[in-house]
């Protein structure tokens, strides 16, 4: 077993999972019918990926593994994902400014991935890609209308933009499993993805007539192991109940 | 939810499949056309019932008013010779 490659497909993997699982809390709730089947429809986009993900990752785990022990029974510093996907929802400003700046991030990492040296990970982009372009352009689509929309609209999307920056740096972080996975032509390189993530975020913030906010400290820590708070309650909910009654079905 | 007060209502149109001609669907909430597109997608299509979607704007549908049902449908009922029922179809021809 590739250690890397593991602890690679989980940092994707657990990315698509913890989103998928925060934005289904908008099921029911969203502002508007419309606007809560397009988020639920998104989530569940999020929950499918994670599960090829995770099949693949319990796969390189052996035969004792399967998706939902992946998903399921692993704790919190065992989860891989970066941080911003774990926060909580916030308001509706906030929920689509943090699509909007991982969704970027995510469309130019699936982009990137078409060209993975793994034949599984090339297999997941071909097929994520499609719903993550969607993805990236709803939530552009969005926060334009939010930022130029009314002067309330304009206040939220941009205190949301500054509260949000700082968990923005985690995505473009490289450490000693990136650097292995993209030396094998598996991984993505993450410095030039940053260039057409600022490229495009630029563009769409101008266009939303929103300030960028300055680059100062960067939260941390996700791809690692080491999580905010939030994280716990997340999936505490998520695993509950397969962990009572660990082989209920439908 | 104050948005919703200001945002249009929509009709949509779906084509399921080439050949075939659009047809009305629904309608749906959305500030634009281009977010009525997006919508659209969401809510009628997300179980593959559809290749093109068209929108309209509810406001932009002239309507016949249903007052005048009985001037503008009602002389077509008893004029039964509109309807090509008077002929002998040879049974070959089978149904049509």
């Amino acid at each position: 077993m590739d250690q890397n490659l593991l602890e690679y497909t989980l940092r994707i993997g657990d990315n698509a999972l913890i989103l998928g699982q925060r934005l289904s809390e908008w099921c029911g709730h969203g502002p508007i019918l419309e606007q809560d089947i397009a988020l639920s429809n998104i989530a569940l986009d999020h929950i499918g990926q994670a599960r090829m993900l995770m099949q693949y990752a319990a796969e390189q785990k052996g035969a004792d593994f399967t998706e939902d022990k992946m998903a399921f029974f692993r704790d919190i510093w065992e989860y891989r994902n970066a941080l911003i996907v774990e926060l909580e929802n916030g308001d509706w400003a906030k929920t689509i400014c943090r699509q909007f700046l991982f969704d970027t991030y995510n469309y130019y990492f699936y982009t990137a991935l078409l060209s993975s040296a793994d034949e599984r990970l090339k297999e997941i982009a071909q097929k994520a890609i499609k719903e993550v372009s969607y993805h990236a352009q709803w939530s552009a689509e969005w926060i334009i209308r939010l930022g130029d929309g009314t002067e309330e609209s304009h206040q939220k999307a941009q205190n949301a933009l500054n509260e949000l920056w700082e968990w923005t740096g985690e995505l473009f972080e490289m450490d000693a499993v990136d650097e292995d996975m993209i030396s094998k032509g598996i991984g993505v390189d993450l410095t030039q993805l940053k260039k057409d993530w600022n490229v495009k975020v630029d563009q769409i913030l101008e266009m939303a007539t929103l300030k960028r906010p300055e680059d100062a400290w960067m939260q941390s820590g996700g791809k690692q192991g080491e999580h905010t708070e939030y994280l716990g309650y997340v999936l505490a909910e998520m695993q509950h109940l397969p962990r009572m009654y660990p082989e209920a079905n439908w | 939810m104050s948005t919703k007060d200001n945002w249009k209502i929509w009709e949509v149109f779906i084509r399921s499949r080439n050949g075939l001609s659009h047809k009305h669907v629904g309608s749906l909430h959305a500030p634009d056309a281009d977010m009525a597109i997006k919508n659209a997608r969401d809510v009628y299509t997300r179980r593959s019932e559809g290749i093109s979607i068209w929108v309209v704007e509810s406001e932009a549908i002239t309507a016949s008013s249903p007052d005048e049902n009985e001037p503008l449908f009602a002389p077509a009922d008893d004029k039964v010779y509109r309807h090509p029922t008077f002929y002998d179809i040879p049974d070959e021809v089978g149904h049509m």
